[in-house]
């Protein structure tokens, strides 16, 4: 299946979690916040959520800003 | 503050602060400069920016371990948001990342060359905000009436430019900052366009409650230093503020006596 990730197309094996993106990304354990389809997927919610083809898919942190 | 005098604190959604110097985090050389600055401001409350997690790259050091949730009170800001809906959008992502923290700062831009608040585009994001429990500090135009609107709907404190972000004209407008400080009952606080400390002093001095700057800091030749300086301006602009400044008068008025001059 194909998503967008951080507005990039991505393929991705089908039925992923976000917990196990986030892992195949090195990301676990990182300050980060996940949104799918423009809605927050919520931490504990990582392990249970399966992306779907076509997803869009945000992954962001904090950076230096005013 | 001097020892003799112990001012208020700064009240913004429940949380009291004794600085009222609050900085960005952005345009500095490295985290470590990032962080001197940081302590030699005194600041307390600390603003940040929302952005993609660069993927495929080793991720360095994370802004959040340079300034720990466990010591500051963090701002997620929507700088680079034009549209209501992606800076609502942000916020959400920022109270994830933040495990549910709620105060924001929102700032709606217009366009590219002046980054002027869209107070439209803001107005509709700040009551979307506020209905989904968001405590917001909210940049605005120097508009009056428009932070009164901003106020009633509810945002914690209203933060009108000084002049463009990042442009160091510091407050081209006193007049209407000063409208606003007399007509609000939250916070006000000049958010962009202090160039150096005699900027921060005059917002002070005009009777705000605070100040927040981010390139009159890390764009000083240095950084550092200017935060400190920045550190005194906002104290002693806020201790001028209350000491209420002399009468201007038209003509002189020798501060040594007449009287028992040799000449006389």
């Amino acid at each position: 299946m194909q998503i967008q990730l951080n507005g990039e197309a991505r393929d991705l094996a089908p039925d992923l979690t976000v917990a196990q993106l986030i892992d195949s990304l090195g990301l676990t354990g990182r300050r980060i916040a996940v949104e799918r389809n423009e809605e927050i997927v919520p931490r504990s919610e990582h392990p249970t959520t399966h992306l779907v083809d076509g997803d869009r898919v945000e992954i962001v942190h904090a950076i230096g800003g005013g | 503050m001097t020892d003799f005098f112990q001012d208020q604190p700064l009240r913004i959604a429940g949380y009291r602060f004794s600085s009222r110097l609050l900085v960005g985090t952005g345009k500095y050389k490295d985290f470590d400069e990032t962080a001197e600055a940081i302590a030699a401001s005194g600041a307390e409350v600390v603003t940040f920016a929302v952005r993609r997690t660069n993927l495929g790259q080793e991720e360095g050091p994370n802004l959040l371990d340079v300034v720990p949730p466990e010591r500051f009170t963090l701002l997620p800001n929507t700088a680079g948001c034009y549209t209501a809906k992606d800076a609502v959008r942000t916020c959400k992502l920022a109270r994830e990342l933040l495990d549910g923290h709620k105060l924001v700062k929102l700032e709606v831009l217009g366009d590219d060359s002046t980054l002027y608040p869209n107070v439209v585009e803001t107005l509709k994001a700040a009551e979307e905000l506020i209905k989904d429990g968001f405590d917001v500090m909210v940049y605005t135009s120097d508009d009056p009436i428009v932070a009164q609107e901003l106020e009633r709907m509810g945002c914690c404190a209203i933060m009108p430019l000084g002049s463009l972000i990042g442009s160091g004209h510091g407050i081209q407008n006193p007049h209407n900052v000063r409208l606003i400080i007399e007509q609000s009952r939250v916070p006000v606080l000049v958010d962009a366009g202090i160039g150096t400390a005699s900027d921060a002093a005059m917002a002070m001095e005009l009777g705000c409650d605070g100040v927040l700057m981010n390139s009159a800091i890390a764009h000083a030749r240095q950084p550092v230093l200017m935060a400190s300086a920045m550190k005194k301006a906002v104290e002693a602009g806020r201790e001028a503020f209350l000491a209420g400044r002399m009468p201007r008068r038209q003509s002189a008025d020798p501060s040594s006596p007449f009287a028992g001059r040799i000449n006389g």
